[in-house]
């Protein structure tokens, strides 16, 4: 765990360091959550519990997410952060015995109203996944998934370039577009699985620890795709390692583990969600503190 | 941007979106629905076809339940249905001699081989070694039928002969009577915990004795008794067709059903017991014998039931090769020409003018069939708990 | 290296001796041997029943293999015009009934209870039903059919046989299927027979798709039908396909669901039936029929030894058949599992 515990002051020149490459708003400018503008506000998180059956696997998440920042759910293992993440775009809908409760609210809607339709809603939210997993076809076809299955049949070609140029992958395959995705290497098919979710024109991009699976050059690379498609897209990332949180993102809500003595069952709980900068540098919560320097988990 | 605070929703949120944009085309939900209902209708169709055997067996079963004459049904001379004699004993010692002479055939050949391929066989020597039995899956049962009755038949049941099946015979008894001995001494020994007392150990010995002595009395009569030495006995082997070449090929048919459910059983022991086993210093075969094959052991349990209950409802090997036509007397000789339930079945279907012979002929057939039916559905039940139970294990 | 440390050859060798357990483990290699051998009889009865269906066929199919296949059923085992034309005829459109009806229900089904079906009791109950099914004896099969679509009734004619005749009557003019010993009731009670296999294998195959792949698919916001189409089927189309040829040739092997399906009725005069039936292309699909295991029957069941090459002959062609069917389906999965690692 030597990536989980680096020294404080490391994160946060690591923090000032990403702000100074890029060209983000100086911190100072950032509102904090609680002041998001009403305009910008594309998720509205409010009580969110998911269960699996009669397990509360996470409990107790308020969250206010801005329309293109991304935002960073970190914490230890088993905190539910994916769950969360997952319940974005109604993800664990495809798990039997999962079940929300509390509000959801995309854009003032509700996602969970029964009226809701889930395809409708992950065209809009898109997925990346902590394993590449290209479809056994041509990059060509993987890429032109979504549009197709949303019922687009012409000007994909255009869709195709645009959605790989987006995901800095055009230059490495627009000679090799119908070859077969499952010979890329892991970078270039996590690349390939970006421009997969941009193809089908979403608002928002869900990525769950999109890097795990990656060596650094390639997590370099990556990182720097997400910082070019926050011009367009609002970002919530997974991630496990706290130093790319604190590269990446905006915002940051850090999840911790609450363990029932009585049946050694793990809820997961939002602990602390605010600027990224604030949470890394001079974090409210006690729990924050102690796992972003590395006193737990 | 306007440094506007959350709670201020008087001002109006342009990004709403309204709940219909997230409800998606009614069209797509109904397709979606449509086609959920085809594959649930033709998910379906096994339950209907289930309603359907049990019904179709139900009614004809139902006539000849009610309308038979149940003395012609037990303790008559045989199965003669032109005559309208359906005796069931007949029937269903010849259905228990065929399924135990195969499982003797399938039961050791199957799990030694599921054994091998899983224990010892090194994945290239498997891909050799697996489409043998594959090829032997895939022999139809008429073929079969063919080899019991042209090979099997005179080259093998006939060669070997009644003195050569006696001793045969014999052997068996006395190897399964040290098995069962064997096992109900480590049984005593586990509950007790300790070593046998000598006493116990006499009784058994004794047992032991008590039978060989009652196998060779038997023996001795059998061979030496009568006079002549050519006198019927149990071992007097019939001409062209018993049911113990029948039942060979039957179990030849079962070995690769056996092989293949073992092998699935032995294949989800965890890889660990084996280590750990081999991690203390235990040989393969120890390894195998003591570790793998009890932790294994519902699933063999598993596919033996499976085999019986493939090897009771085989038809064809025994229709061709079980020495009886149309119509058979009660026996209790494996070399002897006999008829099983199954070949009883074909039998009567063959037979052009079974309908017009006696009146229950037609309904009888499905009498017997729900017999099968009921017999192997139990079997089958009782093999997916035992399946059940290998997975909860692991 | 050890004998450096001990100083002395003699118990090298002994160390050596205990490490590679030379010539200890009898008991271990005898308990191998013995596993072993029980694969060798599987493969010694499979060379010798070759060997004896070849030898027994080997009089007719040196002499006269043309007309041999081309051949139609007949009463004298030396007559030049005996073959296996009908059984080849009629095992074909037992195939067609079966890739045609058995394989859509049954991949329909498998993908109903790996995609769709939830954990409830209609699950539980066609979960159950499909497992029985697969352990129900073919000859019980045979009295499916016998009862629904050789005696038929007035419930089980409009449901089995009034859909046959709708269709009958599109190409010909009169009802064809009466309800009688036709191929369509060996037909559908041989895919009937087969649905469970094709269910279970295909099931296995489907489950064998990543999760990846259909969460990659719906994080896109495929539909569930979408998922199945390009993701599910192609994916499991290898095994499917394995499953199916192997169905196909248990269907083609079986015999005693169509001597039940076929012989019972006593309306058929014995010149006529299924053993000797004689017909054109077209009239043995909704009349008498044989297949080339009820053939083979027929012959080995004539008395005496007259029929023998016959009936040799005729196992050489169905074991040609059968075999090849097993082998593809055996190759094609050793294929794809290899070309997925």
């Amino acid at each position: 765990m030597v990536e989980a515990n680096p020294p404080i002051d490391e994160i946060a020149k690591g923090v000032r360091m990403s702000i100074d490459s890029s060209d983000m708003a100086p911190a100072a400018a950032l509102d904090t959550p609680e002041q998001i503008s009403a305009d910008d506000l594309v998720f509205d998180v409010s009580d969110l519990s998911v269960y699996y059956g009669d397990f509360r696997a996470v409990r107790d998440v308020n969250m206010l997410i801005k329309r293109k920042e991304i935002t960073a759910l970190i914490g230890p293992s088993g905190c539910g952060k994916s769950t969360v993440l997952r319940s974005f775009n109604r993800m664990n809908d495809l798990i039997p015995t999962a079940r929300v409760e509390g509000d959801l609210l995309y854009r003032g809607v509700d996602l969970y109203d029964p009226r809701v339709d889930p395809v409708e809603v992950r065209r809009r939210i898109g997925m990346v996944f902590q394993k590449p997993n290209p479809f056994p076809k041509s990059i060509y076809d993987n890429v032109a998934y979504g549009p197709r299955v949303a019922g687009k049949k012409k000007g994909l070609d255009d869709v195709v370039e645009s959605s790989l140029k987006k995901a800095a992958l055009w230059d490495e395959v627009k000679d090799r577009l119908q070859e077969s995705a499952i010979g890329m290497s892991g970078g270039q098919q996590q690349r390939l699985s970006i421009a997969r979710a941009i193809a089908s024109d979403p608002e928002v991009l869900l990525m769950d620890e999109p890097c795990s699976a990656l060596d650094p050059i390639a997590t370099a690379r990556i990182e720097e795709l997400m910082a070019e498609l926050k011009d367009e897209y609002t970002i919530l990332i997974v991630t496990h390692n706290m130093q790319q949180a604190a590269r990446v993102s905006d915002r940051t809500a850090f999840f911790s583990v609450q363990v029932d003595e009585a049946n050694d069952r793990r809820t997961g709980l939002l602990v602390e969600y605010t600027n990224t900068e604030k949470l890394f540098s001079n974090p409210d919560d006690e729990r924050t503190e102690n796992y972003i320097t590395g006193r737990f988990g | 941007m306007t440094d506007v605070g959350i709670n201020a929703p008087e001002l109006g949120r342009v990004s709403e979106i309204s709940i219909e944009t997230l409800a998606g085309p009614k069209k797509r939900a109904r397709k979606e629905a449509a086609i959920r209902s085809f594959f649930f209708f033709a998910a379906s169709v096994s339950v209907l076809i289930s309603v359907l055997i049990v019904g179709s067996l139900m009614k004809e079963t139902w006539t000849f339940v009610s309308e038979v004459d149940w003395s012609v049904t037990w303790g008559e001379i045989g199965w003669f249905p032109r005559q309208g004699l359906y005796d069931m004993p007949t029937l269903l010692v010849s259905s228990l001699i065929v399924t135990i002479v195969a499982m003797l055939v399938a039961g050791p050949l199957g799990l030694g081989s599921a054994i091998y391929l899983s224990e010892y066989a090194s994945k290239r020597t498997r891909k050799f070694l697996k489409p043998i039995l594959e090829v032997l899956a895939g022999v139809p049962s008429v073929v079969l039928g063919f080899f019991a009755l042209v090979f099997i038949s005179p080259q093998v049941i006939e060669r070997i002969g009644r003195n050569g099946w006696l001793v045969i015979g014999a052997l068996i008894i006395v190897v399964y009577l040290m098995l069962v001995l064997g096992w109900a001494r480590q049984l005593v020994r586990r509950e007790a915990g300790t070593e046998l007392s000598t006493q116990v150990k006499r009784v058994m010995v004794l047992t032991l004795l008590v039978a060989s002595a009652l196998i060779l009395i038997w023996w001795v009569n059998g061979v030496a008794g009568s006079s002549d030495p050519e006198a019927a006995n149990f071992f007097t082997v019939k001409g062209s067709g018993q049911l113990a070449a029948a039942a060979v090929g039957v179990g030849i048919l079962t070995i690769p059903l056996v092989a293949s459910v073992s092998e699935d059983a032995l294949a989800s022991v965890p890889d660990e017991l084996r280590q750990a086993s081999a991690g203390l210093g235990a040989r393969k075969m120890t390894t195998t014998v003591q570790v793998v094959l009890p932790a294994a052991v519902s699933g063999i349990v598993a596919a033996f039931i499976i085999g019986v209950s493939r090897a009771m409802g085989e038809t064809m090997v025994v229709f061709l090769a079980g020495g009886a036509a149309d119509q058979a007397e009660f026996t209790a000789s494996p070399f002897d020409g006999g008829m099983t339930m199954t070949a009883a079945m074909a039998s009567l279907a063959t037979g052009t003018d079974s309908v017009v012979g006696e009146a229950l002929t037609f309904q009888s057939l499905f009498f017997v069939g729900s017999v099968l039916f009921l017999i192997t559905l139990a079997l089958n039940i009782v093999a997916s708990r035992f399946v059940n139970r290998v997975r909860e294990k692991y | 290296m050890v004998a450096s440390t001990l100083g002395n050859n003699g118990a090298k060798a002994r160390v050596e001796d205990e490490i590679f357990g030379r010539g200890r483990d009898l008991r271990g290699s005898g308990f191998r041997t013995l596993l072993l051998s029980c694969l060798g009889v599987s493969l010694l009865v499979l060379v010798v029943l070759m060997v004896q269906v070849v030898s027994d066929g080997w009089s007719v199919l040196s002499t006269r293999p043309i007309d041999f296949l081309t051949g139609v059923l007949r009463s004298q085992p030396g007559d030049d015009a005996l073959g296996i034309s009908q059984g080849l005829v009629g095992s074909f459109w037992i195939a067609v009934f079966v890739t045609f009806l058995a394989f859509p229900v049954g991949i329909a089904a498998a993908v109903y209870l790996e995609e769709y079906a939830k954990q409830n009791r209609v699950t539980t109950i066609i979960d159950t039903a499909v497992r029985n099914l697969a352990g129900v004896p073919s000859v019980v099969y045979g009295l499916l059919g016998l009862f629904l679509l050789v005696k038929g009734s007035k419930y089980t004619n409009w449901l089995f046989v009034h859909p046959f005749n709708w269709f009958w009557k599109l190409f010909k003019d009169e009802a064809a299927f009466q309800g009688q010993s036709t191929l369509i009731a060996g037909g559908m009670t041989l895919a009937i027979l087969v649905l469970p296999i094709v269910i279970i294998t295909a099931a296995e195959a489907i489950r064998a798709v990543p999760s990846s792949l259909r969460q990659g698919a719906y994080g896109v916001g495929a539909t569930k039908w979408d998922v199945i189409r390009t993701q599910v089927l192609p994916y499991a189309a290898p095994g499917i396909l394995t499953g199916t040829l192997l169905s196909l040739s248990r269907a083609i092997g079986e015999a005693a669901p169509l001597i039940l399906v076929g012989a019972i009725t006593g309306r058929l005069a014995p010149r006529e039936s299924v053993l000797s039936g004689i017909g054109s292309f077209t009239e043995q699909f909704a009349d008498k029929f044989t297949a080339m295991p009820i053939v083979i029957v027929g012959w080995i069941r004539q008395p005496g030894e007259t029929f023998q090459p016959a009936a040799g002959a005729a196992i050489v062609v169905l074991l040609i058949l059968v075999i090849a069917m097993n082998s593809v389906a055996v190759a094609l999965r050793n294929y794809f599992e290899k070309k997925r690692g």
